[in-house]
């Protein structure tokens, strides 16, 4: 996979032509301001057009770019001293799965994320961002733990999902999924939780249940990757970018479904271009709502989360 | 949570061809054919091999429940098509009528051996059970009765996850339903939960899977991921026996697997050991 998109291609190009003109202006020595201004121009036309019309299918490329930050990039970027905690007390570690203290503008708070690899050996050791079921049994116990020291919660969600193996299933992904599920809506801290790659499936949604639900503006979350739902609803894994539209999975799909609380915008042409400044953004986002959040009692938590998934789901009464 | 992959190719009706129709039943696992009447009185376990035949919700209730106790809940509750999903109504309509169901799940009161408690009945015959706004909102209401009641909830599922045409609000169904069930738990309140053949993907990583007792029928495929999906991931074989009840009682995750011929006495003891109450301190 290359490192630019199908769909940016024209932002490309001529980004690089205006590139080589400036090369041969300072070369040759030649004034070429007027020219150069107004391929400039163009440029910011055509970046605003593109990247303001991108498609679902789009998105999921820019969520699935391999340069996408992740869990660990963000935590490093917005909180101090991160100690990493391993392990669900009962198999083992799962690297898909990071979850840890850190402080948070002089805050203690617990984060827990899905973490994928950025090279090729590290995906292997991380098995994709995709967890087995130890690996949500840590993330519960690291909420517990958070709980019991009135520590806020925040989870960072990107997987395509929990990982479909032998293995896994000898083990109880369901159970381990459901357990985290109906724990997290009796947390008495607050919980915040955001979609910073691909949401997928019920390997997601296990780090979901909180106050507040985001998502980064080119972020994923769905019941099933495009490729699986083409392949079941038409047989043809190949309809994805179809599927990817009738599916309703992108961040502004969400909101109008009133299933996410917020949209947090991304970088021109997604986050992996400016890591620093995205992660200033989701900081932002987090500070604020962690004020919002930290006037509720533990009650009132339980309540506020309960009360923001009952009513999701679209029905007729007759 | 692939759903298309769990059901076998054996034809599960088992009719035969030749024969005034519904007359006699083949079994799907041992060929044996079987009076349909015969097979119906053995509440659907073939007479030889044990095999547990799939039962509609209606079904369910004439074996479960005390006679003529069942009284429906929430038949009003009628899936829309909340992402304009192509041909989606016109599935739904059909499935209305091939199943006499308003969706895949019955959610009712009725008593179980004298026992008051509220049941949420899946059925498989209905879009494959699968899960979307209206099974999520009926099993959700169904335990807040139970809560208002103080009865114990029993839920049979038989799903092969979620509904994929209600998108990310079918995967939001699995919250719901869960943590209405922790809501009744909280309450001090008993959910038994029994899978039966098949419980897949949204509906086994969700209320399926936290009952205070989890129990399954016979043989039934209970899982998170489809076998095929999990095939084609690994690329090898898997045992004859995966994700039959039978292996996970093995692996320790379900307390008990009941047949069928004792699978209504056996949860009618469990509530009533349940409603007589524990140790009262003094
Ligand atoms: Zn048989």
């Amino acid at each position: 996979m290359s490192k630019n998109l199908a769909f940016e291609e024209p932002v490309v190009q001529l980004r690089e032509k205006i590139d080589e003109l400036k090369t041969i202006a300072t070369e040759a020595d030649v004034d070429m301001t007027s020219e150069i201004e107004k391929l400039e121009t163009r440029l910011s036309q055509l970046e605003q057009s593109i990247y303001a019309n991108m498609k679902p299918w789009d998105r999921v490329q820019v969520a699935r770019h391999p340069e996408r930050p992740t869990t660990l990039q963000y935590i490093e970027a917005m909180c101090e001293n991160f100690i990493e905690l391993h392990g669900d007390r009962t198999f083992g570690d799962d690297a898909a799965i990071l979850g840890g203290i850190a402080l948070f503008e002089e805050q203690p708070v617990t984060i827990v994320g899905h973490q994928r690899g950025k090279s090729t050996k590290e995906n292997i050791r991380r098995n994709f961002g995709m967890p087995h079921p130890e690996g949500y049994r840590k993330a519960l116990r690291l909420m517990k733990q958070a709980e019991k020291f009135k520590r806020p919660i925040i989870c960072f969600i990107d997987t395509k999902g929990a990982y479909p193996g032998k293995a896994a299933e000898e083990r109880g992904p369901s159970e381990a999924i459901a357990r985290t599920l109906s724990e997290m809506a009796i947390l008495t801290v607050p919980v915040i939780s955001i979609v910073i790659g691909e949401g997928g499936s019920g390997g997601a949604i296990a780090l979901g249940v909180a106050n507040r639900v985001f998502m980064l503006e080119n972020s994923t979350y769905s019941v099933i990757s495009p490729e699986g739902a083409a392949s079941i609803l038409w047989r043809d894994g190949s309809l994805g970018k179809q599927a990817a539209e009738a599916m309703r999975i992108t961040a502004p799909d969400l909101k109008e479904l009133d299933v996410i609380d917020g949209i947090i915008p991304e970088i021109t042409g997604g986050a992996h271009r400016n890591v620093a400044k995205q992660a200033s953004y989701i900081k932002e986002c987090i500070s604020v709502t962690l004020k919002a959040l930290n006037s509720l009692n533990g009650e009132q938590l339980i309540e506020d989360r309960y009360e923001k998934f009952r009513k999701i789901g679209q029905y007729t009464e007759v | 949570m692939a759903i298309r992959s769990l059901f076998s190719k054996k034809k599960e009706d088992g009719q035969e061809k030749g024969f005034p129709e519904g007359l006699i039943t083949k079994c799907p696992e041992c060929r044996h054919i079987q009076l349909t009447k015969e097979l119906e009185k053995n509440h659907k376990v073939c007479t030889k091999c044990d095999h547990h035949f799939k039962m509609t919700a209606q079904e369910r209730v004439t074996y479960f429940l005390d006679e003529g106790s069942f009284v429906s809940m929430d038949d009003h509750l009628q899936t829309s098509n909340p992402l304009n999903f192509p041909d989606y109504v016109e599935k739904i309509s059909v499935a209305k009528q091939q199943t006499g169901l308003s969706e895949a799940v019955l959610t009712g009161l009725g008593t179980l051996d004298g026992e008051e408690i509220v049941v949420a009945i899946m059925d498989s015959h209905f879009r494959m059970g699968s899960m979307g706004s209206v099974v999520g909102e009926k099993i959700t209401r169904a335990v807040e009765k139970a809560i208002e009641l103080r009865v114990p909830v029993i839920i049979f599922s038989a799903s092969g996850g979620a509904r994929m045409q209600e998108g990310i609000l079918s995967l939001m169904q699995m919250v719901k339903t869960s943590v209405e069930l922790k809501r009744h738990s909280e309450e001090g309140l008993l959910f038994i939960s029994i899978m039966t053949h098949p419980t897949y993907g949204g509906v086994s990583a969700s209320f399926a899977s936290v009952g205070d007792i989890n129990i399954a029928e016979p043989q039934a495929l209970i899982g998170f991921a489809g076998r095929r999906v999990i095939e084609q991931t690994l690329r090898e074989k898997l045992p004859n026996d995966f994700q039959k009840s039978e292996f996970l009682l093995a692996h320790g995750q379900l307390d008990a697997i009941f047949h069928r011929k004792d699978l209504r006495n056996q949860v009618a003891m469990l509530v009533k050991m349940h409603t007589k109450g524990g140790v009262q301190h003094v």
